[in-house]
């Protein structure tokens, strides 16, 4: 009886906690006449998607782009982070733990700090406006976080599984490669999931490096709804429910692994 | 090749890819930065390279603004402020989904949405909701008899707004960091209170609180760490404005570097330097009272 009052709080604290998600839902459904309606409509009763053509028409590339961005950076960050994760964890390299503090406080560097760093780097190089020059800045979001949670998770495996592999004439490389990382599953799993939600929500290098790019991601594209016609507030609302879409199916596939991602020192900018 | 120097190679191949990338793309960045506010730079000098040295000529600049008070002053009320509401209400869910009742795990993860969401997201949707004419938390306000509010419009509320959306982004990474600090707490304790008469209150007070302690400075420096160098969400809600109303030390650096038609790198790289120096107090903090956690 009492834990039925107690779900009965939950859902009242969830349903506030959640209303502007709601509410984003409810803006990209309202038709534009009803957008400055006093009282506002609190659910869409005449829902249109006029927003979401709206995404169709204008947004499809700018979402290609992040993916294409989001899938970079993970490819980046786990070929860094996983082999110094199991070196960090197995091998005790000379200054490992040097090393380990630098990766802590790599993560404190404020974001618009690398980003003004970026800047004038990639001015140099002609790197400024391209994807890929983007993707490197958005894996460094996420590489310092890699590399501790491969180096904890890799800790945890028994060191005579690898001595066995040695015994069966494997060298380090095979080790790594056909014992070490199958076992690693859920690092490499929430290692790619926070690379890839980071580098998709990525929006300070995205509009430092990248503004004036063909390829540009779909923060940008948002930001460029809220800038130019700040008055269809459905289809900017429109575009954010489809930009969040990675994060609901994060939360709906894998949320083991996201509280485990958050609980593991999480980071985010 | 001798056995121990084989290993220690191999190793070596293991680790050279990251040592590599942090000097190339965390280093070499840095380095750019502090050399750009050591440098007189102009758009022109800029892109030329051949910027003259200016001492701390560009810090002289940046105290000397009357930004600086301001900025200074939001970066720490937005910090504190935002945190402090964090963590209470993030205790206070901990500790009621801690009861396990029906539905509380599915609940709890519903909770984590805000904190995935892509910044943007999140701060679009509150721009609108604040909005002074057709915003719903206006409309809210006037079914309880409350005189609207410019919350993004007037310098009054500006600071208030961005504070308001920021803890509402923050909250769940408290849950989800003080729920699992609550697990480690032996159920026995709560147990052996309550038969000597404790009310919850004073099971809170006496057994969850101190125990708790550890995990809360964790939680609390962390945050003091990533709230101090929030900009997207300012950025986009406000852009700093009206005026210098919202503007922080993250967006003001943000704002002379790349806000304007003349940008000031130099400036705007110095006010990025401060930032580090009061994040890395911060984060030295944290990194002791962990290692001293650990030991």
């Amino acid at each position: 009886m009492k834990s039925r009052g107690y779900t009965l709080i939950g859902l009242l604290l969830t349903a506030l906690m959640l209303f502007p998600v709601y509410w984003m839902v409810n803006v990209s459904l309202t038709p534009q006449q009803d957008m400055r309606k006093d009282p506002p409509d609190l659910f869409p009763l005449h829902p249109t998607f006029e927003g979401y053509r709206a995404v169709l028409d204008d947004q499809l590339p700018y979402l290609g782009t992040s993916l294409l961005i989001g899938l970079g950076t993970v490819a980046v960050t786990l070929v860094i982070a996983a082999p110094a994760g199991y070196a960090l964890a197995k091998l005790r390299p000379r200054g490992g733990g040097t090393l380990g503090l630098a990766l802590l406080i790599a993560q404190m560097v404020p974001g618009i700090v690398m980003a003004m760093g970026f800047y004038g780097i990639f001015l140099d190089l002609g790197l400024l406006n391209s994807w890929w020059g983007l993707i490197v800045a958005d894996s460094t979001i996420a590489v310092p976080f890699g590399v501790m949670i491969f180096t904890a998770f890799m800790s945890g495996i028994p060191g005579e599984l690898i001595a066995a592999a040695r015994i069966d004439g494997a060298g380090t490389w095979r080790t790594f490669r056909s014992v070490v990382l199958p076992l690693s599953r859920n690092a490499l799993v929430t290692v790619s999931l926070f690379g890839f939600l980071w580098a998709w929500s990525d929006f300070v290098f995205a509009n430092t490096l990248d503004g004036g790019g063909s390829w540009k991601p779909i923060t940008l594209g948002i930001y460029k709804y809220i800038g130019n016609n700040n008055q269809e507030w459905n289809a900017i609302m429109a575009t954010a429910v489809v930009a969040s879409v990675p994060a609901a199916v994060l939360l709906v596939l894998a949320q083991r692994y996201v509280a485990a991602g958050v609980t593991a020192g999480a980071v985010k900018d | 090749m001798s056995p121990a120097l084989r290993r220690r190679l191999t190793t070596l191949v293991f680790v050279l890819p990251l040592l590599v990338y942090l000097v190339a793309f965390y280093v070499y960045p840095l380095y750019r930065n502090l050399d750009l506010s050591l440098r007189d730079y102009t758009v022109r000098s800029f892109v030329a390279g051949d910027a003259p040295f200016s001492g701390w000529d560009n810090f002289r600049t940046v105290l000397d603004d009357p930004t600086f008070g301001p900025a200074m002053r939001h970066t720490m009320v937005f910090t504190f402020v935002s945190i402090a509401f964090q963590y209470v209400i993030g205790l206070a869910l901990a500790v009621f989904f801690n009861r396990h009742f029906r539905l509380s795990t599915v609940l709890r993860a519903l909770f984590l949405i805000p904190w995935l969401l892509p910044l943007i997201v999140s701060a679009s949707t509150w721009s609108w909701m604040f909005n002074s004419e057709s915003g719903v938390v206006n409309h809210l306000l006037g079914t309880v008899g409350l005189a609207p509010v410019g919350w993004l419009t007037s310098p009054d509320w500006a600071l208030t707004a961005v504070i308001v959306a920021n803890i509402w982004i923050g909250i769940p990474f408290n849950l989800v960091i003080l729920y699992s600090g609550l697990q480690n707490i032996p159920g026995e304790l709560y147990e052996a209170a309550a038969l000597d008469g404790a009310g919850a209150w004073q099971q809170f007070r006496r057994i969850t609180f101190p125990l708790l302690r550890p995990v809360s400075a964790i939680t609390l420096l962390l945050g003091l760490v990533y709230t101090l160098k929030v900009f997207d969400l300012i950025w986009i809600m406000t852009k700093g404005g009206p005026g210098d109303a919202s503007s922080t030390l993250a967006t003001w650096s943000y704002q002379l570097g790349f806000g304007t038609l003349l940008p000031k790198f130099g400036p705007g790289a110095a006010v990025g330097d401060i930032l580090i120096l009061i994040a890395l107090v911060f984060g030295l903090l944290y990194i002791r009272v962990q290692r001293r956690q650990e030991a």
